[in-house]
């Protein structure tokens, strides 16, 4: 179970301090597909670092199964059980698909369960375990190579920053196939996505809304999805593509 | 033959070498031949002058390979060898040089190995060299290679060069000249520590209709190391060459890296890359999200960059 108690940040810059995220405490239970929408800007990325420890707290505690996390480092909350997948996954020149599936596991994993990943993510194996992790990759690869370091790991927490950012409509029907996948058979881990997309919303368990660093509301897809469809909290599939 | 560890070592760094090589060898250790096998097709002679060797390799020779790989384990040695490659027509071979210091003494330890290939039309080389330095003295390990490719119609060159580790100073020279139709490809890898210094020059004529050249340099400087790469393509006649310089800087290390090109022909083109920088914040930060500390992300990035 994730707690975040009283968390707040700031960003400090020429103009001065900006509150990001104001004093937010919320409870995220263990085995939820959890999605956290909310308009542009309104804290929702900054709020997935936090818990992943990318980005410093200004203030609260952060708990993770009882123990306090906050002061952790990245390194330490990954090896703790939390998985990140960026919003725009990084390219590297060199690593190879394989490479960045063993780092992912911690382990010298054979090809075949390094196969087995990306076939999860609907990739051919054969046809990425040795391409390079660069630019010749398409957003969408990318994207689905970035899920697969997750799957790869033996995480409690996965954090998905805006899996939709970035990649094309194809990709994106694929990306849900992929999260439906997750939500109806991965019960081990907790799933936290941050999302305004309708179709990621709609296979939540529980909806989380953000908007100027402060949570609007939160509760079940039941409750909350039917209030903010059709909204800037619940977009559909086009909006995203205009 | 009889090789101690040290000197086993360095073997197995330079030329992947466990044992004697099959095929066609010469290795040389601290100034002096000390084994040697020629085949049906591949000859190695000693130069008159005894300055070095000539390696005579027989028109329609293929998938065979010679090693000569020279390693020095006494302190204080500097030599200057003479290699020269013959190489027939259509053959296609893999040669394997490369250099290993280990210096423990107090005085410098210096190889320079000047290699002139000369290959025969439509033939097919591949050559392997890497450097490699280990000890703990004062003395400098230092190697200044001089490599000469001169490529007649329709030859490949293939070239892997390497040295990731423990060469004090090293200045390395490759000049090449193509004829119609040849090819050559550089993969240069480079690793500088400490106050180490590499420099590295590319002057390649592409003379001929047909003839390309791609030139590849990644490299890393770390410490308060230096080097420079300095790539020169020279367009004479209707061909195609690209050279590139991807380094990677840590620490206080510092990079020159001078690609340039000369066309003198309307139909030549020429293509350069250079790019120098730290290693990203976020590839740090998301192999870190994956349970590597951060100088374990840093290793990860560079092998994968060196590979």
């Amino acid at each position: 179970m994730l707690e975040l108690k009283n968390i707040s940040f700031n960003a400090v810059d020429e103009g001065g301090k900006t509150e990001i995220i104001r004093d937010i405490s919320l409870t995220i239970p263990d085995n939820k597909f959890v999605v956290i929408t909310g308009p542009n800007g309104g804290g929702k990325s900054t709020l997935a670092k936090l818990i992943a420890g990318i980005q410093p707290l200004s203030g609260g505690q952060i708990i993770l199964d009882d123990e306090d996390i906050t002061e952790k480092s990245i390194t330490d909350r990954a090896r703790m059980g939390i998985g990140f997948a960026f919003q725009q996954p990084v390219r590297f020149k060199g690593l190879t698909v394989l490479d960045l599936l063993r780092i992912a596991s911690g382990s010298s994993i054979s090809i075949s369960r390094a196969c087995d990943y990306l076939s999860e993510v609907g990739l051919c194996a054969k046809e990425y375990i040795d391409r390079e992790v660069n630019a010749s990759l398409s957003g969408g690869e990318l994207k689905r190579i970035e899920i697969a370091t997750i799957l790869a790991r033996d995480v409690k927490l996965a954090v998905f920053d805006e899996p939709e950012a970035g990649i094309d409509l194809w990709s994106f029907n694929n990306l849900i196939r992929i999260f439906e996948k997750m939500r109806n058979t991965d019960k081990k881990r907790t799933i936290l996505v941050i999302s305004h997309q309708e179709r990621i919303l709609n296979i939540a368990d529980e909806i989380i809304v953000l908007a100027d660093g402060k949570i609007l509301k939160q509760g079940s897809k039941d409750e909350i999805l039917p209030d903010i469809i059709g909204t800037q909290y619940a977009a559909g599939v086009c909006s995203k593509m205009e | 033959m009889n090789m101690d560890p040290v000197q086993k070592q360095l073997l197995e760094e330079v030329a992947d070498l466990h044992d004697i090589p099959e095929g066609a060898y010469n290795l040389r250790a601290n100034g002096k031949s000390i084994g040697r096998n020629t085949t049906a097709n591949i000859d190695i002679q000693t130069k008159p002058e005894g300055n070095g060797i000539d390696i005579r390799i027989k028109d329609g020779t293929v998938n065979e390979s010679v090693h000569i790989p020279v390693v020095l384990s006494e302190s204080g040695i500097k030599e200057t060898v003479y290699n020269d490659f013959f190489i027939g027509e259509n053959c296609d071979v893999l040669i394997v040089a490369g250099c290993g210091i280990d210096n423990c003494g107090n005085q410098d330890s210096q190889h320079n190995g000047i290699h002139r290939f000369y290959v025969g039309k439509n033939s097919k080389i591949r050559y392997v060299e890497k450097h490699y330095g280990s000890g703990n003295g004062d003395g400098k390990r230092i190697l200044d290679p001089v490599t000469e490719v001169y490529m007649d119609e329709g030859s490949t060159m293939e070239m892997e060069m390497a040295q990731i580790k423990g060469v004090d100073s090293t200045e390395r020279t490759t000049i090449a000249e193509l004829k119609k139709d040849s090819k050559l490809v550089v993969r240069e890898r480079l690793m500088t520590h400490g106050e180490q210094h590499a420099l590295s020059v590319y002057k390649v004529s592409l003379n001929e209709e047909g003839s390309s050249a791609d030139v590849v340099s990644r490299s890393v400087a770390r410490g308060t190391s230096y080097q420079k790469f300095d790539a020169c393509i020279i367009g004479n006649a209707a061909c195609s060459g690209h050279t590139e310089c991807d380094s990677i800087i840590m620490d206080n290390g510092r990079i020159l890296a001078v690609p340039s090109l000369e066309a003198n022909s309307i139909d030549a083109a020429l293509v350069h890359e250079a790019a120098i920088g730290k290693i990203a914040g976020d590839q740090l930060i998301k192999l870190m999200t994956l349970g590597l500390t951060e100088a374990e992300a840093e290793e990860q990035i560079i092998n994968g960059f060196l590979k």
